[in-house]
């Protein structure tokens, strides 16, 4: 008895072993995974690297296909187009995200309004970005082209029949928008990309600021309350300081969404490769011009540059998600 | 004199209130109205042609999206077969061995390929297996699909086993259970609520994936079953009719996107279903 | 349990591949230009239990992909060039199977059968960037009586490599020496001024959207969406409707044996000058990369039907067949088609 007791423990612990072994392997497996992407990326954008160095990142010629000389590389337009685009998209969706997150986390915490909402919001996520990109295209763009179009127009009416002053304002107003933004009727450009991009990371960014906003201990608020503050001020004095980091740790998720998006951005933002001149410009993003020319890169260099534009996208996403889950645990650890 | 400032104090906090309410349903417009116009544009194209027919040649009408219906079922079943295993897996390791060192690395690496842009993944994945097999084929749709699905389910699997109390592995140990029998008998079962929402989830997600499907599956006019070969797929259907001047093709993409929309809706539903129905009390 | 689940089906999965082992898929990628007419005559041609999956990803991204070896064929309306041949590795055959016209198509409302006339310096200056509304006074001279609105002009190019961008650069930039320096001809050039679009279909869509926007597109594409498109001025100086006569004038003159030919700018007293073959293009030598004797024999069998028996699909889909001359040296490059040497019969 205690013989076959033993051998069945001799081969249960083996099968425990066996188990914990393959617990391991597929764990690593993850690295495994992580690294091999990293490296990948990283081999295949050498050649680039090395033929064009600092001139990738400063220069502002994407020219494949030069008339004379070598093909030349610069990105700039691009790291341009992605910053303009994540960061006018976070501008926009900031104060609603915070809206919701205040909405949810201290007005309505239960209940069938917060659930109401809270679905809305989850569905916006959900929605598929070639969806976004569709309506975009055929929806909101034609929108964006006409509000263009009556501004354009401006420029074509008469206004000799005003008063002096009124025609210094309009001569004032068409600088600021011509001149200076450089608004054309075309409807596609950075700035429609920025407005779909905004509604696309609001879920991301409301969600984290709902989780840390209802996680503000209530010994804080009531001491507030007892000493007579309204619900507005509590909310503005005491909940939105103390959850600072949280939230910008849901914008630093949003921006990280933002960045690397890819077929809303690439259907409404007039794939240009030059460099940007006003938020209202057709332009490209990192994702974009990929998206664009990956599958006909023939040269080497072209593949291989393009190769280079996905490790930056993967390294800047992984830097900002690194950041925004560190302040998370921070919390976390803290609360 | 205090009585004029608490009144402006308490306009202040209703007005805020309003503010509140005023934004957070402003954020709903853009969702009721890219609805009602996927409905509106794309109710007119559904029929029973639409779902069981193969696309007619370009600029003809008629037709309809068999192959690409079929070829999303096929592509995210294969994602799941290869996610699913590892992913539950790898939760159920960061969940028992969360003070381990490695435990560490593989949360980063998680957290990372999260955020991971799906382009560069289908980059990646046409760089592993299409260059080497020369063949645009859904299996590396498949595989750039399943990279995207893994942080997914890792982080519900490590979030669900988390909350189960260690009382009740410790009782199946004590009982002499071995390690293995204990997590797949008793912990995974109590815990398969929050992981089958984790995997449905993780599947709305990538249903509507388009750009790591680009340069692998590719896209095909044709049924086909064949996974080592190029595979239509409803997003990719979406993407290459939007951009068409005939107006029958746009209608399709509008059409297509509302199944996709009602699939994930439907999908997203379900996984809330099973989180609360399956909820195993303690 | 699940592991038994992922076994099983992964079985199942390799099965149905396994079935499929015999060629009964040929996979194609590439031009737009002629996208819709392959578009029909492969739905034909899977009459015969072959199916022909050909993706329209740009003659950039066809000839791509065929150097690549992920495909059977490519498509392109543009020649490869050198430094893409020895990429290549093997040599590579072009063979044309019809011919097209790159139209200039616009988005104006303007009066009932009222159509632009543009001469090759006007194009130019517009796509340089030169001329930005529609009611400039270049435009109004070639154009008198007919009203031009205070638009501004919205260029549109391709944003994919593309054949199409390739025979309208190559056009300009015989024309024009300034676009010949600052921008070039390529599947790819670095346009001064526009918004990019992703293929004939993505160009034509946005034209179609955007009033004011003027782009190129291949003809059957400005007709199917009833898009108006200009009279272009050729060398003759006479100005020229883009239809399959004047296409095929344009191709009347001697084609070399490796049917390599460029058409624009043609001398042609009728022709229209921005006309083009295009072309398929396969490795000569078809034992690469574990390719069986069949499926290279249904490869150059699609193409020999596709520039006999398919030639009878072009017109009504407004493309030019293919002259005589071109069809012949295109069956004497497709006999030349080897299998480890030997000719594929």
């Amino acid at each position: 008895m205690t013989v076959s007791f033993s051998f069945c423990l001799g081969r249960k612990m083996k099968q425990e072993k066996i188990f914990n072994g393959y617990l391991y392997t597929v764990s690593i497996l993850m690295i495994v995974l992580f690294s091999a992407i990293l490296i990948t990326l990283l081999i295949e954008s050498f050649p680039s690297l090395k033929e064009y160095g600092i001139r990738f990142f400063t220069g502002s010629n994407w020219d494949p296909n030069p008339p004379e000389g070598k093909p030349e590389f610069g990105a700039l337009p691009f790291f341009v187009g992605t910053l303009i685009t994540s960061f006018l998209a976070l501008l926009i969706c900031f104060p609603f995200a915070i809206m919701i997150a205040v909405f949810l986390g201290e007005y309505y915490r239960n209940g069938n309004v917060s659930q109401f909402l809270k679905s809305m919001v989850e569905l916006l996520a959900g929605i598929p970005s070639v969806i976004y990109g569709l309506w975009g295209l055929f929806v909101f763009v034609p929108v964006i082209r006409n509000l263009e179009l009556k501004i354009f127009q401006m420029a074509y009416t008469d206004y000799s029949h005003l008063s002096a002053f009124s025609q210094k304002l309009m001569f004032g107003l068409k600088f600021i928008l011509f001149d200076l933004l450089k608004i054309q009727p075309i409807g596609f450009g950075m700035f429609t990309a920025s407005v779909i991009l905004a509604v696309m990371i609001i879920p991301y960014a409301a969600s984290i600021g709902r989780e840390v906003i209802s996680m503000v201990p209530n010994d804080l608020k009531e001491a507030a309350y007892s000493m007579g503050a309204t619900r507005f001020e509590v909310i503005r004095y005491i909940i939105l300081p103390y959850c600072r980091s949280g939230i910008m740790a849901g914008i630093l998720l949003a921006l990280g969404r933002a960045i690397g998006e890819t077929m809303a951005v690439t259907m409404v933002i007039g794939n240009r490769n030059l460099m940007p001149k006003s938020i209202f410009d057709p332009a490209n993003t990192l994702a974009s011009v990929l998206a664009n020319e990956f599958a006909e890169a023939v040269n080497q260099l072209h593949m291989s540059s393009l190769i280079q534009l996905g490790l930056l996208l993967f390294i800047t996403t992984a830097v900002i998600n690194m950041f925004g889950k560190l302040i998370i645990n921070k919390m976390n650890k803290a609360a | 004199m205090t009585n004029s400032h608490l009144k402006y104090r308490l306009i202040k906090d209703k007005l805020f209130y309003l503010f509140v309410i005023l934004m957070s349903f402003i954020v709903t417009v853009p969702l009721f109205v890219i609805i009602y116009y996927i409905f509106k544009m794309g109710l007119s194209s559904l029929s029973w042609d639409f779902i069981s027919k193969l696309p007619a040649p370009m600029g003809e009408s008629g037709g309809g999206i068999l192959n690409a219906l079929i070829g999303t079922a096929i592509i995210v079943l294969l994602s799941s077969l290869i996610a699913v295993p590892i992913g539950i897996s790898a939760g159920i390791f960061l969940s028992e061995f969360k003070e381990r060192k490695l435990a560490k690395y593989v949360r980063f690496c998680t957290e990372v390929l999260q955020g991971a842009p799906s382009i560069v993944l289908g980059i990646i994945a046409y760089i592993w297996i299409v260059k080497p097999t020369q063949n645009f084929s859904a299996l590396s749709g498949a595989v750039a699909l399943s990279i995207m699905m893994l942080p997914v389910i890792i982080r519900s699997t490590e979030e669900t086993l988390k909350m189960i109390p260690h009382t009740l592995k410790e009782a199946s140990l004590s009982l002499g259970v071995p390690y293995s029998t204990t997590i797949f008998r008793i912990i995974l079962p109590c815990g398969l609520n929050g992981i089958l929402t984790g995997v449905l989830l993780s599947i709305a997600r990538i249903m509507g994936e388009t750009a790591p499907l680009l340069f692998t599956a590719f896209g095909s006019p044709f049924l086909s079953l064949d996974l080592m070969k190029p595979m239509n797929s409803l997003p990719t259907m979406i993407y290459n009719y939007a951009a068409s001047p005939y107006p029958q093709d746009n209608a399709f993409a509008w059409g297509i996107s509302a199944i996709l929309c009602i699939f994930v809706l439907v999908i997203n539903l379900i996984a809330k279903g099973v989180s609360k129905k399956w909820k195993v009390q303690f | 349990m699940l592991k038994k689940i992922a076994v099983i089906a992964l079985s199942i999965g390799m099965g149905i591949s396994a079935l499929s082992a015999q060629t009964k898929e040929l996979l194609g990628a590439g031009a737009t230009f002629p996208q819709p007419l392959y578009s029909k005559i492969f739905q034909e041609y899977s009459k015969k239990g072959v199916n022909v999956n050909y993706q329209a990803i740009g003659s950039g991204g066809g000839i791509n992909q065929l150097i690549a070896k992920t495909t059977d064929f490519g498509g392109t309306d543009a020649i490869m060039s050198s430094e893409e041949e020895s990429k290549a590795g093997a040599p590579i055959l072009h063979i044309p199977t019809c011919l097209g016209a790159v139209v200039v198509s616009y988005n104006l409302q303007l009066g009932a059968n009222q159509r632009l006339k543009m001469s090759s310096a006007l194009i130019s200056d517009i796509f340089l960037g030169k001329i930005v509304v529609w009611n400039d006074k270049r435009i109004a001279a070639e154009n008198p009586g007919i009203k031009l609105p205070a638009l501004p002009i919205t260029v549109v190019y391709r944003s994919d490599g593309s054949g199409t961008t390739y025979i309208f650069t190559e056009y300009l930039a015989k024309v024009s020496t300034v676009w010949d320096k600052t921008v070039g001809n390529g599947k790819s050039v670095k346009w001064p001024i526009g918004i990019g679009a992703k293929g004939n279909p993505g160009v034509a869509g946005t034209i179609n959207q955007t009033p004011g926007a003027i782009g190129y597109v291949e003809l059957i594409y400005a007709l199917s969406n009833k898009m108006p498109y200009a009279l272009v001025k050729n060398k003759t100086g006479k100005y020229i409707n883009p239809d399959m006569k004047t296409v095929s004038l344009a191709a009347a003159k001697g084609i070399p044996a490796n049917t390599k030919v460029s058409l624009t700018n043609t001398d042609s007293k009728d022709g229209y000058p921005i006309s083009s073959f295009t072309w398929i293009i396969l490795y000569k030598e078809q034992n690469y990369n574990g390719r069986s004797l069949d499926q290279a024999k249904k490869t150059v069998e699609l193409i020999k039907w596709m520039v006999t028996s398919g030639q009878n699909f072009a017109p009504s889909l407004h493309y030019a067949k293919l002259p005589k001359d071109a069809q012949t040296k295109a069956l004497a490059l497709l006999n030349s088609v080897t299998f480890n040497g030997k000719p594929i019969k």
